[in-house]
């Protein structure tokens, strides 16, 4: 075990990584066999420290109630924790989310789930939307009670990260008994030693998502703006900041992911300027006002969210990153190793250029 | 003549083997320090005159003249140092105020020799400012807190008024009659051809000068000195001065004999009259009266000018900048106690106000901690030294700093802290026409634009050297700060770690 002093949120922790990810924009349903099998080859991106995958579509019977994924230190969190949740929250079920013994993952937390509704009368009484009230619990829970942390927190959707090589955690957690439309997957790589499974990525906030890999330059500016709106960064890692930023940007600020893209992965002036007149007015005005969320070093990113998802490389794109497609599945992963690990015959692969935004949408209705 | 308690505090040693009597010296010093003596065929000099402002030693073609620190001194005395005595024995002599100039002299702790900034090793590549794009450009300003869309969904593009500086810095405000014409045109020149901004100071904006209004700050300051309606819009903005940091809480005095006429037409005000600036604005006595003065500047410049409010940085700054921020100005400036000026109550510039780093760190995170940091840009002077400096203060918190003293050394200014005699030697902080004109505007502006220049090359490399490749992501950026001998009050204060830590 690790010391207590370098468990995460205690330090910063920088890391390197492995990301991947496959969708169908049919909404076609892969079990996670295929997730897993694309992390094979980048083994060396990770060092066991950390992985975890992200599944869209996974739980349809429970389609309209947000899965709640909680690690617990011990029953008596546990029980703290539920008691917290009972009085916001309506509970339709509570289980313990099924894991296979392997010697390779150990010191497991208790892991639990929940499929959850806010309140009628608790939401109306504080005047929020279902989202806000989760997201707002989420924070709650996460720093408040000491020994209970919310990893996944979306509808129809779930994370399943553990300490561990990516392609053990995947067969810890049994992925081949769930069906998803997209499937994110990271390995990671931290500079640091931490030793606790809410460490690893995927991070995410209601239904959002991100797999990173890189270390960001302008973590402390984004932070500290991100925190004025009521975002607590507890991790100190670039994921955490990056997933906040994004439901910032998108869900309170209302931006589309392309101009969530010209915020975070700004276009350079000299470039900008070069654009058309309505292009060049419309990118100066997003990095002029959302200045402060303009992130600089190296980064490939996959934000998932329902229906879909956006991969991003850094402006100079300092990380790398391709996509591939085959039929109605579109493949991303930081080598085309991964791609061919899924699919063998994987069409049109290309590398994304810095800054310019992939974004892959399930037909309208398929998901 | 009265006895002179004190010998004088500087030396005239002139080399008599190198003097070839060309009695440059003699001229060069308003100070009349240097004498010729036909009968002897021999200069001569009386120290008692010299401020040390080292033009004498600059002219003389043999290298003959140095000035240096006299070694004739009091008894020491850790408690009575020789300063604090002499001033004793000047204001036993005279009953009156001690003034001063420029900054701060006095060994208080300088943050920013404290502080220590980042730089990228292995996890992370530092990026080659000659090879990629670097960016420096800020736009200080109100933000919208959400964007605003017109019906069909795209985006409005509408930006309250905003300044555009291709890097970090500003020229701060000297007015015109604290210093030349010549200075003024200098940092004009410099600011245009830099595509930053230079400041008026409170004394009016010369006529000659409207031409670089673009990159103009006009300041409108408590004496209201050449304040009108065309002067307000012939700026880029306008600065409100409520205080600055050499002398917080009192006023100005530009005594007439400086009033020439240029300056009178300039000011508004009659040929010879002292020009006085109360200590506060008498139409400014609370919190909402700086809205209202902030909102009459904005009507008078129907909307198009970001309104800067211009402070010293005093114990309380965080709460009086959170004040300033919901009195609707686009911009803070808060200005430190080492902050030069061109004549101020010596006790005041040496004892009142709070260092700009600490003011700073306070503010960023008071404005934070209230959510309203992006309603507001943040600029802070007095004083910035290098382009290190400069770093640090973005990284702290600052949008952008504003520059003075090293504008004027850039000027040729060296610092003898004298400019309230009106006597430059280096035609920056005089009126006289014979010392005004030794200062060139053509090499002025190009020693400005020089200076900046360096520091933005500077500014680029240390940016390069931590990963980062826009001036935005390194503002508040304090995880690329360490401080190095710092107590753990400061440490939280500045919300920084310590190096190692």
């Amino acid at each position: 075990m690790t010391a207590p002093n370098l468990k995460e949120g205690k330090v910063r922790i920088p890391s390197g990584c492995a990301i991947s990810a496959v969708i169908s924009r049919e909404g076609r349903r892969m079990t996670g066999e295929g997730i897993i099998r694309s992390m094979r080859p980048m083994h060396e991106r990770s060092n066991g420290l950390g992985g975890g995958f992200a599944g869209y579509g996974i739980y349809p019977e429970y389609r309209d109630f947000f899965a709640l994924h909680i690690f617990y230190d011990n029953d008596s969190v546990r029980s703290e924790c539920e008691t917290y949740l009972r009085s916001v929250l309506e509970i339709v079920r509570a289980e313990n989310i099924p894991t296979r013994k392997l010697p390779a993952i150990t010191d497991e937390p208790l892991i639990w789930r929940y499929f959850v509704t806010p309140l009628r009368s608790v939401l109306q009484r504080m005047q929020l939307d279902e989202n806000e009230f989760i997201a707002r619990a989420v924070m709650r829970i996460n720093t408040t009670i000491d020994g209970a942390y919310v990893f996944s927190s979306g509808k129809n959707m779930g994370v399943f990260k553990a300490v561990g090589y990516p392609e053990d955690v995947g067969e810890f957690y049994r992925l081949e008994e769930y069906e998803a439309y997209c499937w994110t997957a990271h390995g990671r790589y931290p500079t640091n030693t931490p030793g606790w499974w809410g460490g690893a990525h995927p991070f995410a906030l209601l239904d959002r998502t991100i797999v990173h890999n890189g270390e960001i330059s302008s973590y402390d500016a984004n932070r500290r703006f991100i925190e004025m709106y009521g975002y607590k960064c507890t991790l100190q890692t670039d994921t955490e900041v990056i997933t906040y930023i994004a439901d910032f940007l998108q869900r309170k600020q209302g931006l589309s992911l392309s101009e969530t893209a010209s915020v975070i992965a700004a276009p350079f002036w000299s470039t900008i300027e070069r654009r058309p007149e309505a292009e060049r007015r419309q990118i100066s005005y997003l990095r002029t006002v959302f200045s402060s969320l303009l992130i600089t070093g190296p980064f490939s990113i996959i934000l998932g969210f329902s229906g879909g998802l956006m991969a991003l490389n850094d402006r100079l794109k300092l990380r790398s990153m391709v996509v591939g497609e085959k039929d109605d599945l579109v493949f991303l992963a930081s080598e085309e190793a991964a791609i061919c690990a899924i699919e063998p015959a994987a069409e049109n692969i290309w590398a994304p250029s810095g800054g310019d935004p992939v974004i892959v949408r399930v037909k309208e209705g398929a998901y | 003549m009265g006895i002179s308690y004190f010998a004088p505090e500087f030396e005239v040693i002139r080399n008599e083997d190198r003097c070839i009597q060309c009695r440059v010296c003699e001229r060069q010093c308003a100070n009349e320090v240097h004498r010729y003596d036909g009968d002897l065929q021999k200069m001569f000099s009386d120290e008692t005159k010299c401020v040390d402002c080292q033009r004498c030693v600059s002219l003389c073609p043999t290298r003959a003249m140095k000035i240096v620190k006299s070694d004739c001194a009091l008894r020491e005395n850790a408690n009575w140092d020789s300063d604090t005595i002499k001033e004793v024995y000047k204001q036993a002599g005279s009953g009156g105020v001690l003034l001063s100039s420029m900054g701060n002299p006095k060994p208080y702790p300088v943050y920013w020799d404290k502080l220590l900034i980042n730089a990228s090793q292995v996890t992370n590549p530092s990026i080659d400012p000659l090879r990629e794009p670097m960016e420096t450009r800020v736009f200080l300003g109100k933000k919208p807190t959400r964007p605003e869309r017109r019906p069909d969904g795209s985006l409005s593009c509408e930006l309250p008024p905003q300044l555009e500086l291709s890097m970090p810095v500003m020229f701060s405000a000297m007015s015109y009659g604290s210093i030349s014409y010549n200075a003024h045109e200098s940092l004009a020149r410099a600011a245009e051809e830099l595509g930053i901004y230079y400041n008026t100071g409170e004394g009016g904006l010369h006529e000659d000068f409207y031409a670089y209004g673009p990159n103009t700050i006009v300041q409108v300051a408590s004496g209201r000195f050449g304040v009108h309606e065309d002067y307000l819009n012939a700026g880029a903005a306008i600065e409100i001065k409520m205080g600055q940091g050499a002398k917080p809480g009192i006023g100005g005095h530009l005594p007439g004999a400086k009033v020439g006429a240029d300056i009178s037409r300039t000011r508004m005000i009659p040929e010879g009259s002292d020009a006085i600036s109360p200590a506060p604005h008498h139409d400014i006595y609370s919190i909402e009266d700086l809205r209202q003065l902030v909102y009459s500047l904005k009507q008078a410049t129907h909307h198009r000018k970001p309104v800067i409010v211009k402070v010293a940085a005093v114990h309380n700054i965080a709460a009086i900048a959170s004040g300033i921020a919901r009195s609707g100005a686009d911009i803070i400036a808060i200005d430190g106690f080492r902050g030069g000026t061109g004549a101020a109550p010596t006790r005041i510039r040496d004892s009142v106000g709070i260092p700009i780093e600490l003011a700073l760190a306070a503010v960023d995170q008071r404005l934070r901690d209230e959510g309203i940091r992006s309603s507001v840009s943040l600029v802070v002077g007095g004083s910035i030294r290098s382009s290190a400096d400069v770093v640090k203060a973005v990284a702290l918190g600052a949008d952008s700093v504003y520059v003075a003293t090293a504008a004027l050394l850039a000027l040729g200014c060296h610092l003898c802290r004298t400019c309230q005699t009106g006597k430059c030697n280096w035609g920056i902080a005089t009126q006289r026409p014979e010392l005004v004109k030794r200062l060139n505007p053509d090499i002025g502006s190009q020693r400005l634009v020089n200076l900046m220049t360096a520091w933005n090359h500077e500014i680029k490399e240390l940016m390069g050297g931590m990963g980062i490749n826009s001036i935005e992501a390194l503002r508040g950026n304090r995880l690329m700060l360490r401080g190095i001998g710092l107590t753990e009050k400061e440490l939280e204060i500045l919300g920084i770690s310590h190096a190692g830590a």
